[in-house]
């Protein structure tokens, strides 16, 4: 450790976040009620003005930092803008949901951006410490949120159940992280994949670190068989945190297994790869399967959420840059997909009445044509549909399973998500063939059905051009 | 090598004859006037003996989780003051900026009135 001083550009955005958001929390004490989207607007600002920075910052080298545990490179760059970009658009569909459960506190902009701010330590992370750094940050954030709603039984266990599960997953991967630092000496990534390559002999000492670090990541991927808090939590809280905890964080989770396997453990690939490979063909089964035992949509999402982390370590595991890039792509895809999955439960709820089950979607082609043909279109996505976005992020995660002489991988994935398919056609059948139980056409904010369309016109219009997107996970991915 | 921990064996011996010395001149010296409440445990102003699963005012929590942060800040204060010399501007600024933060805290804990007592 030495005590010169270091580069601070590369930090620059997280730097801003962090002024930002103490601002903010200052800011907000000062406010009442009525001016108190000033703070919304000051959180939007936040995200927009550190997009600028990590937009002026990006370049196509790596760049290292704070004694080496800091590190910009392409994949952090594109991953940081990809999460601005989801929590303004969480922001966006939480506004009014908010205001009209007596939510729309300065605390809930202030969690959500120091939540980001955990997210993006996280994704430049280059050493153990850094990266547990940057989780913490981020879960004791998301813990918080969901616990919000201080009158709500519901959310209240989601927050205890979260909270606990969550601690046990961060034990176990620092016992991982000890593990690996008492066999190599080193918490520093690149130090550590060279210490790894060198060490002659038995490797039971590292293999056992990895098991305990992949406990960790797959706990906060939601992957099964370490998924039992995704339905209990996506159900619990509200869903403006629901829509929140669902989508940017798997971008962080997706970065920090990136950085551990494949920054700071290649030399353990054989092993990584098999426990991945079962990772990924459980999550896409339990996931699928369970998915359609399911009434409550939002617990319907959230085992679509665990199939979804199945399919992002396919491209992962493949152990190649075009696999890297093609599970990057997906991670990105997923969170555009569930900000609209989630985005229509709040378009459809209202103060006292949640729209949770599946029952509400009901004969809404008969009251919103509209918003009827968007929830199709999100559906269809995440079916893996095409011409939708969707098809293309499991096309590319696919193509990396075969160029891997994985064939049978392919298949089962496969196999998986046409049974998946009938949960979301069945989301589709209830909105066009089954009759309304309520009557009247649905009148949402006019704020909350542009965000929603402009959403679901995004999934139709990258899934018809997925070329610059795809262009840009490979370029970030070194491929 | 074992010479090296004979100190560590004198100052283990100092402090048993010590803290010895002290207990045994209490009870030869000490006027002794029992009654049932010296008698009992003392417990931070808490009944000694009861279920422990009682009502208490969950102010005490807040209060205490307050003190867990300022208590933390002293503990990394006094090493940071030790090496002071050998961490240069960048080390004093990153304290700075801590205790910056740590500030922020407080102005958000007392605005939101948390210190008051009432």
């Amino acid at each position: 450790m030495n005590f010169d001083m270091p580069n601070f550009l590369p930090a620059m955005p997280e730097m801003f976040v962090l002024g930002m958001t103490s601002l903010i929390l200052i800011i907000d004490l000062f406010l009442n009620e009525r001016t108190r989207v000033v703070s919304y607007l000051l959180a939007q600002a936040t995200l927009v003005g550190a997009f600028i920075l990590s937009l002026s910052l990006y370049s196509g080298n790596a760049e290292l930092s704070f004694s080496d545990t800091f590190v910009l490179d392409p994949m952090a760059g594109v991953l940081k803008m990809a999460v601005y970009a989801t929590v303004f658009m969480v922001f966006l569909y939480s506004h009014s949901y908010l205001r009209e459960r007596g939510l729309f506190r300065g605390e809930f902009f202030v969690l959500a951006l120091f939540g980001v701010l955990g997210m993006m330590v996280l994704i430049s992370a280059h050493s153990f410490l850094t990266i547990y750094l940057g989780l913490e940050l981020m879960s004791l954030a998301l813990y918080a949120m969901v616990a919000m709603q201080r009158d709500s039984r519901t959310a209240s266990e989601a927050a205890m159940k979260y909270f606990i599960l969550g601690a046990m997953a961060s034990a176990m991967l620092l016992y991982g992280m000890s593990m690996l630092y008492g066999v190599t000496g080193t918490l520093e990534l690149t130090e550590l994949s060279r210490a790894v390559q060198q060490t002659q002999g038995d490797r039971l000492l590292l293999v056992f670190g990895l098991v305990f670090l992949l406990v960790g990541v797959a706990f906060k991927l939601g992957a099964v068989p370490f998924h039992m808090w995704v339905p209990d939590v996506y159900h619990g809280a509200p869903t403006a945190v629901t829509l929140f905890i669902s989508t940017a964080p798997k971008l962080a989770g997706f970065a920090m297994l990136m950085r551990l396997m494949v920054d700071g453990l290649p030399g353990l690939q054989p092993q990584w790869h098999d426990i991945l490979v079962l990772l990924a063909v459980l999550s896409i089964g339990v996931g699928n399967v369970v998915a359609i035992a399911q009434t409550n949509i939002k617990r319907m999402l959230a085992y679509s959420g665990i199939s979804h982390a199945g399919f992002l370590l396919l491209g992962v595991l493949s152990g190649t840059p075009e696999g890297y890039a093609a599970g990057m792509f997906y991670a990105i895809v997923y969170t555009i997909m569930g900000l609209g999955g989630f985005g229509m439960v709040i378009l459809m709820s209202r103060a006292g009445f949640e729209a949770e089950q599946l029952e509400d979607y009901k004969g809404l082609n008969q009251r919103s044509p509209w918003f009827a043909l968007m929830m199709l279109f999100i559906m269809f996505s995440m079916a893996g549909v095409p011409p939708f976005i969707g098809f293309w992020a499991k096309l590319a995660v696919l193509q990396a399973v075969v160029s891997a002489n994985l064939m049978w991988l392919a298949a089962v994935a496969v196999i998986f998500s046409v049974i998946g398919a009938f949960f979301y056609l069945r989301v589709i059948k209830l909105m066009y063939f089954d009759q309304a139980r309520e009557q009247g056409s649905l009148k949402p904010g006019a704020d909350l059905a542009v965000v929603l369309s402009a959403n679901a016109i995004g999934i139709l219009a990258l899934g018809a051009f997925p070329g610059a997107l795809m262009a840009l996970c490979l370029q970030a991915m070194g491929a | 090598m074992l010479e090296n921990y004979l100190p560590v064996l004198i100052f283990i011996a100092i402090g048993i004859a010590f803290g010895g010395f002290m207990i045994l001149m209490g009870f030869l010296l000490g006027p002794r006037k029992p009654d049932s409440e010296k008698l009992s445990a003392y417990e931070c102003g808490f009944e000694a003996f009861e279920d422990a699963r009682m009502k208490f005012d969950v102010r005490y929590y807040l209060v205490a989780i307050l003190f867990i942060i300022f208590d933390l800040e002293i503990a990394f204060l006094f090493p940071w003051a030790i090496v002071l010399r050998d961490i240069g501007m960048f080390g004093f600024m990153s304290m700075v900026l801590f205790l910056g933060i740590l500030v922020i805290g407080f102005i958000y804990e007392w605005k939101k009135g948390a210190l008051q007592w009432e």
